[in-house]
C-alpha cells in the first residue's frame, strides 16, 4: 500500500473536557469506580424496573404522522409493562392512548391475524372480536350486544381503560402510571425542551426492528459511546480502517446531562469532505454512507434549529440525545435524524427500534443516497446486535463483577446510575418492609 | 411477464434483471445471503459501472411516476447496494460475527 492520504487527526487537545479534567469528573455523583451491571443480568432486577422504570417514565411509542386522519390508530406492545397500547387520533383530532382491552371478558381489542404484533389503520371505532362490544375513538363503551341480559350495567362506568398520553415537537408520549409524578414537558427538562426541529417537514421514514438477546441497557450502552466504532466497525470503511484511528481513538467533544436525560456531540462524519480514498467505492458513487446523504437536505440553514449545538461546538456533526429511559433521538448535520428505542422484553432481550427520517426526495439520486444510508445502518447495527449478544453471556457468566468504565463512557456510567437511583427510589416508597 | 424487463439501453443487464429486480429490503436481503460472492461480483462488475447512467435515466421521469421497466432497474440498484458490503467490504455474504441477531427493514418508502 502506498503512503495514506491525510485525515483529520482526533486527539484529546482537539476536545478539551471541563475544568475538573475529565467529563465524569464534572459530575462528582458518578463517582469513578468500575461499575456493577447485576442490573443487566438479573431477573429480580428486571422485574423491579417495570415497574420503577417503565411505569413511571415517559414513554416515546410513536410520532404524529403515523396518525395522518381522524380515526388513524396504532397499537404499541409493551411487554416491559406486560400491556399493549391503542393510540389513536379521535374526532376532535386529539391524539389519545388507551389499554387494549374490551372491558368486557378482556379481550384484546385491537389485532389482526396474530394477537402479539403491533397493527395500524385507521377506523371509526373499535369492535371486539369476541362479542362485539364496542368503543368510539375517545374510549367511550358505545354497543353492548343483548345489553338488556347484563345487571344493572351503566356503559359508562365501561370506557377503555385511558393512558396518560401528551405530545411534544410531535413526539407521542405515554405515561402508565396512574398519575404522572411530572408532566411531560417537566420531565423532558430544559436541555431537551430547548430544541426546536422542523420534524413534520421529514416525513421520509424507514423502520427497522430487531429481536435481540441482550438486556435492553447493555444494548443501550453502544449507541451512546463513539469509543467503540473505529474497532468494532473498524473494518467498514477506509477512514476507520486506518491506523491513526486505531491508535488515537475517538473523542467526543462534548457531553451534558440534564436530569435523567444526556447528550453526545461529535465532528460526525464529515460525509464527503475527505479525500475520495476514504470513502467505498458505493459511497463516493451515490454520495451517502453511514452519516447518512452527503448532500444538505433542504432545512438546513445557516442557523442550527434551536437546542441542537448544546456545546456548542465550531466543527459539529452530531449530537445523540437520549431520553431516558429507552429513547435516544439523533441530529445529524446534513439534515436527517434518527431515533432509536430499545423495549425490553426480558433481562437478557429485547426489542431494538431504528427509525430514520428525511426530508422526502425529490428524485432518484437523492433516494438512493437514502437508501445507502439505510443500509449502512443495518451493517452496522448488526455487528452491533452480535457482540451485545456476547457481551450478555460475558456479564452472566458473573465471573468478573465490576467493569472500569472511561471518560468516553460517560453517558453509560450515567444511564446505570439513573436506573439504579430510580430502582433505589422506588424501592424506598413501595417495597420496605 | 414482458420478454424483457429492463429499459432497451440497459439490456446488458437482463440477465441479472430476473434475479435482483426484488420489491423489498428483506427479498434483497435475503437474496444477498443466499448468493455466492461470484455470483454478487459479476452483478457488480456488471451494474457498478453504470449506476451514474442509471441515475440519470432514472431521473427522467417523476420518482413516484416510474414507468415498470424503470421502477425495475431502480430495484437493481437496491439490490446493488446491498451487494456493495459484501464485495467492497466483508468479501463473504453475510457480516462477520453476527451470530442470529435480526434486524429487519419493516417499513420503507414506495418506491
Amino acid at each position: 500500500m502506498t503512503e495514506s492520504p491525510k485525515v483529520p487527526r482526533q486527539s484529546a487537545r482537539q476536545h478539551p473536557k471541563p475544568a475538573e479534567g475529565s467529563w465524569t469528573e464534572h459530575h462528582p455523583e458518578l463517582g469513578t469506580d468500575p461499575v456493577s451491571y447485576e442490573s443487566s443480568i438479573s431477573p429480580e432486577f428486571f422485574e423491579l424496573e417495570r415497574d420503577a422504570v417503565f411505569k413511571r417514565a415517559w414513554l416515546n411509542v410513536g410520532r404524529v404522522e403515523q396518525l395522518q386522519r381522524k380515526g388513524s390508530f396504532f397499537t404499541k406492545e409493551l411487554a416491559v409493562a406486560k400491556t399493549s397500547l391503542i393510540v389513536v387520533r379521535g374526532m376532535d383530532d386529539e391524539v389519545r392512548a388507551f389499554h387494549n382491552v374490551c372491558r368486557h371478558r378482556g379481550n384484546k381489542l385491537v389485532w389482526t391475524d396474530h394477537p402479539s404484533e403491533e397493527i395500524s389503520g385507521t377506523c371509526r371505532k373499535f369492535a371486539c372480536k369476541y362479542h362485539g362490544w364496542t368503543y368510539e375513538l375517545d374510549g367511550r363503551l358505545s354497543f353492548i350486544l343483548q345489553e338488556g341480559e347484563f345487571f344493572g350495567i351503566d356503559k359508562a362506568q365501561y370506557g377503555l381503560v385511558s393512558v396518560h398520553c401528551e405530545v411534544w415537537q410531535g413526539f407521542i408520549f405515554v405515561n402508565l402510571a396512574k398519575e404522572p409524578e411530572q408532566s411531560l414537558r417537566e420531565f423532558l427538562g430544559p436541555m431537551i425542551t430547548a430544541i426546536d426541529y422542523p420534524f413534520d417537514k421529514l416525513t421520509q421514514r424507514y423502520y427497522y426492528r430487531g429481536d435481540i438477546r441482550s438486556n435492553w441497557k447493555v444494548f443501550l450502552d453502544a449507541f451512546q459511546e463513539f469509543y467503540h466504532p473505529p474497532i468494532l466497525h473498524g473494518h467498514q470503511n477506509p477512514v476507520m480502517r486506518q491506523a491513526d484511528y486505531r491508535d488515537k481513538g475517538f473523542y467526543t467533544s462534548h457531553f451534558q446531562i440534564d436530569g435523567p436525560h444526556r447528550v453526545g456531540s461529535t465532528t460526525g462524519g464529515a460525509g464527503g469532505k475527505l479525500v475520495p480514498e476514504f470513502y467505498n467505492p458505493i459511497e463516493q458513487s451515490m454520495r451517502s454512507g453511514l452519516f447518512g446523504p452527503w448532500d444538505p437536505s433542504e432545512i438546513v440553514t445557516d442557523e442550527l434549529p434551536p437546542g441542537l449545538n448544546p456545546g456548542n461546538k465550531k466543527h459539529w456533526g452530531l449530537d445523540s440525545f437520549q431520553i431516558f429511559p429507552n429513547f435516544a433521538i439523533v441530529f445529524w448535520e446534513t439534515g436527517w435524524y434518527l431515533t432509536y428505542h430499545y423495549w425490553p422484553v426480558a433481562h437478557n432481550r429485547l426489542i431494538f427500534e431504528a427509525n430514520a427520517y428525511f426530508t422526502p426526495p425529490r428524485n432518484v439520486r437523492e433516494r438512493l443516497a437514502q437508501e445507502l444510508g439505510i443500509a449502512t445502518i443495518k451493517e452496522y447495527a448488526l455487528e452491533d446486535c452480535g457482540t451485545l449478544e456476547a457481551t450478555q453471556m460475558g456479564l452472566e457468566s458473573r465471573v468478573v463483577s465490576t467493569f472500569p468504565l472511561g471518560d468516553q463512557e460517560f453517558m453509560c456510567r450515567h444511564l446505570n446510575k439513573v436506573v439504579n437511583d430510580w430502582v433505589d427510589d422506588y424501592r424506598r416508597k413501595h417495597v420496605e418492609m | 411477464m414482458a420478454a424483457t424487463l429492463l429499459p432497451p439501453e440497459f439490456s446488458a443487464l437482463e440477465p441479472f434483471a430476473r434475479e435482483w429486480c426484488l420489491a423489498s429490503e428483506p427479498e434483497r436481503y435475503a437474496k444477498r445471503l443466499r448468493s455466492t460472492m461470484d455470483e454478487m461480483q459479476a452483478f457488480y462488475d456488471a451494474l457498478f459501472p453504470r449506476i451514474q447512467e442509471a441515475i440519470a435515466y432514472l431521473d427522467k421521469f417523476p420518482l413516484h411516476d416510474l414507468p415498470a421497466d424503470a421502477l425495475r432497474l431502480l430495484q437493481l440498484l437496491y439490490s446493488l447496494i446491498l451487494v456493495s458490503f459484501p464485495v467492497e467490504i466483508w468479501r463473504q455474504p453475510c457480516i462477520p460475527d453476527t451470530g442470529t441477531a435480526s434486524f429487519e427493514l419493516k417499513l420503507a418508502p414506495v418506491p
